[in-house]
């Protein structure tokens, strides 16, 4: 480039040839026949498409969405009933498909994180046992998992009749699990708006006793303080509220239970299925997390004397975290994403709903084109997170 | 002079070392270590690079177990890890590693007082106070409490180092090269305190140092171990007389004597 610029005859060089040789600007043709390239199949597939619809009478367009969904859902977070919008489907779906992936993910990392460590450990059974435990759930596909699980439970457990009864009105059977829940009171509303209004307040009370900290050295106990503002003040309005005690209670009446909150062997298949897979692969995001803390560290914390499990939860599982936050990302990622295989065993998550939406209205392109956009934002809130939880973990660890 | 292998420990020494070995595989890091320190005096560790120093303090320590020998603290035998005895002895050592070890994952202040508040049960308020006083005995600003290790220069993070150790007011106090890296002012204060805690408090002081000059007339007594074995102690006014071999080369510093480096091309044909 500078030998251009001093030879004699630089300004006439900048041919087309030499244009042509600039990786900047061969980057820029590249990038931009390839742009070309995939619009045009786009075009492609989406005209045959259209004319394909055209051809069998079906228009397009998100207007379906208000008709009269007419069919069922086996279960709902909202009302819902055959006389619902496909768009009151989509929300079932879409709700049920963000339950069992937030519970999954929590499960996961649970479970991770207790095979993770376990695998470190000094204890040749446990560590052999969670070894195992990664290596048999990493490498069987999780669709197969889940078949096993939803063939599992209607065999495992009783029939109603015989239902095991854990603790008082918790029945577990072949149809899930049943456990009482308070019946609707307005009480609970009043509890709810108390416990944000609480979070609120917590938030701003941590940033005042940081500041007040940083300036004059003096600690504050939020914790403690946050713990008794929190629970204090939702039993204030659960009192205020009439401090209702009427529970729903399941039980037997006919060949069926009625009554209580029932969690479906679906569900219960799908979330245990997805859970088990993604904790083998949390479980070694945990493990060479802990790892990557240099040997030094545990050293320090021996010599302090300090308990191990003192020495892990303080010192090293903090540090791992940098290491670990990235690829549990990718894992969160991936158990929203799979989510989607809950089809194949009858839990009705946003797939499966819009699987019937498109049998029922033939309007494939908008179905698809709805969950897709659903899942790639679901995607991206569980990113946005991540990173923003990295990155104050970042701050924190420096 | 007494030989080392003549130095049986005695009933009254403090800490006694009798025929220490520790391997790693193939490596042997300690062979037929043997020495005494009596309570309240101090002992300098030197010898070459990877000559089992580290190690040695490890084993007082109680992180590794010697494969052979015995390590008596005041009588007590705390050869084997893992038991209340050693745990107890644990606790009434302080140790400064040779790399720190300081912890990325809190701050100076909790660093420093972290076995306080989690052993002791000490208040976080109190810890707090506590720590700022150590680090003002260590030479650093009392606003270097809120920040992080990984925010300090390698100076300062040793010194966080030499805090932590002495936070607990050990009764031994074990350190790795408290003033490698540090300028000869500092370094000198360092050692000012490191002896005014040995006078003061009694503690008994045993460091590995690389500078010659402080090993000889800041301690009182002197361990050379050369390739895991020990070649030499005894007091530090008796050095002169020692003629030992390998003392004096490592106090003089020559390439000329027993201790070699093991250079693969030699040094003329490497840079010609
Ligand atoms: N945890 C360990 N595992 C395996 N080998 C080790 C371990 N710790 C030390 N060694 C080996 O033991 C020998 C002595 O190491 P040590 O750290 O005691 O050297 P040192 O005298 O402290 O040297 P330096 O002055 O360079 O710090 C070395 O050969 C080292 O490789
Ligand atoms: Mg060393």
């Amino acid at each position: 480039m500078s030998r251009s610029q001093n030879s004699p005859g630089g300004v006439r060089s900048k041919s087309l040839a030499s244009y042509l040789n600039d990786e900047n600007v061969r980057a820029i043709i590249y990038q931009i026949i390839v742009i070309g390239l995939v619009i045009l199949a786009g075009w492609y597939l989406i005209s045959n498409t259209l004319e394909n619809l055209e051809r069998q009478n079906i228009s397009t367009g998100y207007g379906f969405l208000d008709r009269e969904a007419s069919f069922e859902i086996s279960e709902s977070m909202i009302e819902y009933s055959a006389q619902s919008s496909y768009s009151q489907a989509l929300i079932v779906g879409l709700l049920n498909t963000v339950k069992v992936s937030l519970m999954g993910i929590i499960l996961c990392t649970i479970l991770g994180t207790i095979f993770g460590i376990a695998r470190l450990s000094s204890n040749w059974i446990v560590r052999k046992l969670a070894t195992v435990y990664i290596e048999f759930f990493r490498n069987i596909p999780v669709l197969l998992q889940l078949f096993f699980w939803y063939a599992l439970i209607p065999n495992a457990f009783p029939h109603p009749r015989d239902a095991i009864e854990l603790l008082p009105g918790v029945l577990l059977t072949n149809r899930g699990l049943y456990t009482p829940v308070p019946v609707a009171h307005h009480a609970f509303e009043i509890m709810g708006i108390v416990a944000i209004l609480a979070i609120i307040g917590i938030i701003f009370l941590k940033r005042w006793a940081k500041k007040r900290q940083d300036a004059t050295g003096q600690p504050f106990p939020v914790a403690l303080v946050g713990t008794a503002v929190f629970f204090g003040s939702v039993f204030i309005a659960y009192l205020a509220g009439g401090a209702p005690t009427v529970l729903d209670v399941p039980e037997l009446r006919g060949f069926n239970i009625q009554g209580g909150n029932n969690v479906s062997p679906e569900f219960l298949a799908v979330l245990i299925g997805l859970s088990v897979y993604t904790s083998a692969y949390v479980a070694e995001v945990v493990r060479s997390g802990i790892q990557a803390v240099p040997h030094g560290q545990w050293e320090a914390a021996d010599s302090l004397g300090l308990k191990r499990s003192v020495a892990l939860r303080k010192i090293i599982l903090p540090q791992s975290m940098r290491v670990a936050i990235p690829p549990l990302t990718n894992q969160y990622l991936n158990l929203t994403k799979n989510s989607s295989l809950a089809v194949a065993v009858g839990y009705p998550d946003l797939v499966s709903i819009s699987n019937t939406t498109m049998n029922q209205t033939g309007q494939a392109i908008e179905a698809i084109s709805i969950f897709m956009s659903i899942y790639l934002g679901l995607s991206l809130i569980t990113s946005l997170f991540m990173n923003w939880f990295n990155k104050k973990m970042a701050l924190v660890e420096r | 002079m007494i030989p080392a292998e003549n130095n049986l420990p005695r009933k009254d020494d403090f800490i006694a070392v009798h025929d220490l070995g520790k391997s790693f595989g193939a490596v042997h890091a300690l062979r037929g270590i043997s020495f005494s320190v009596p309570r309240g005096e101090t002992m300098a560790i030197i010898g070459p690079s990877a000559a089992g120093k580290s190690v040695l303090m490890k084993c007082l320590v109680g992180l590794y177990a010697p494969d052979t020998g015995r390590i008596c603290l005041d009588g007590e035998d705390v050869s084997t890890t893992g038991n209340e005895t050693r745990k107890k002895w644990a606790e009434k050592t302080g140790m400064l590693f040779q790399h720190n070890a300081l912890f990325d994952s809190l701050q100076v202040w909790e660093n420093i007082c972290f076995s306080l508040i989690e052993s002791r049960k000490l208040s976080r308020k109190v810890a707090r106070d506590h720590a700022v006083d150590l680090l003002g005995l260590v030479g650093l600003d009392p606003d270097s409490a809120g920040l992080r290790p990984s925010d300090l220069s390698g100076g300062m993070q040793k010194r966080v180092g030499i805090a932590r150790a002495i936070a607990t007011d050990p009764e031994i106090l074990l350190l790795d090269n408290p003033t490698a890296g540090l300028d000869p002012v500092l370094s000198n204060h360092i050692e000012n305190m490191i002896a005014a805690i040995a006078q003061k408090r009694g503690t008994t002081v045993i460091t590995i140092t690389n500078d010659m000059k402080i090993a000889r007339h800041r301690y009182q007594n002197l361990a050379m171990l050369h390739d895991g074995t020990l070649q030499w102690t005894g007091p530090t006014t008796e050095i002169e007389n020692a003629g030992n071999a390998y003392l004096t080369q490592m106090l003089s510093g020559s390439s000329q004597g027993p201790i070699t480096m093991r250079t693969g091309k030699r040094q003329d044909q490497l840079f010609a």
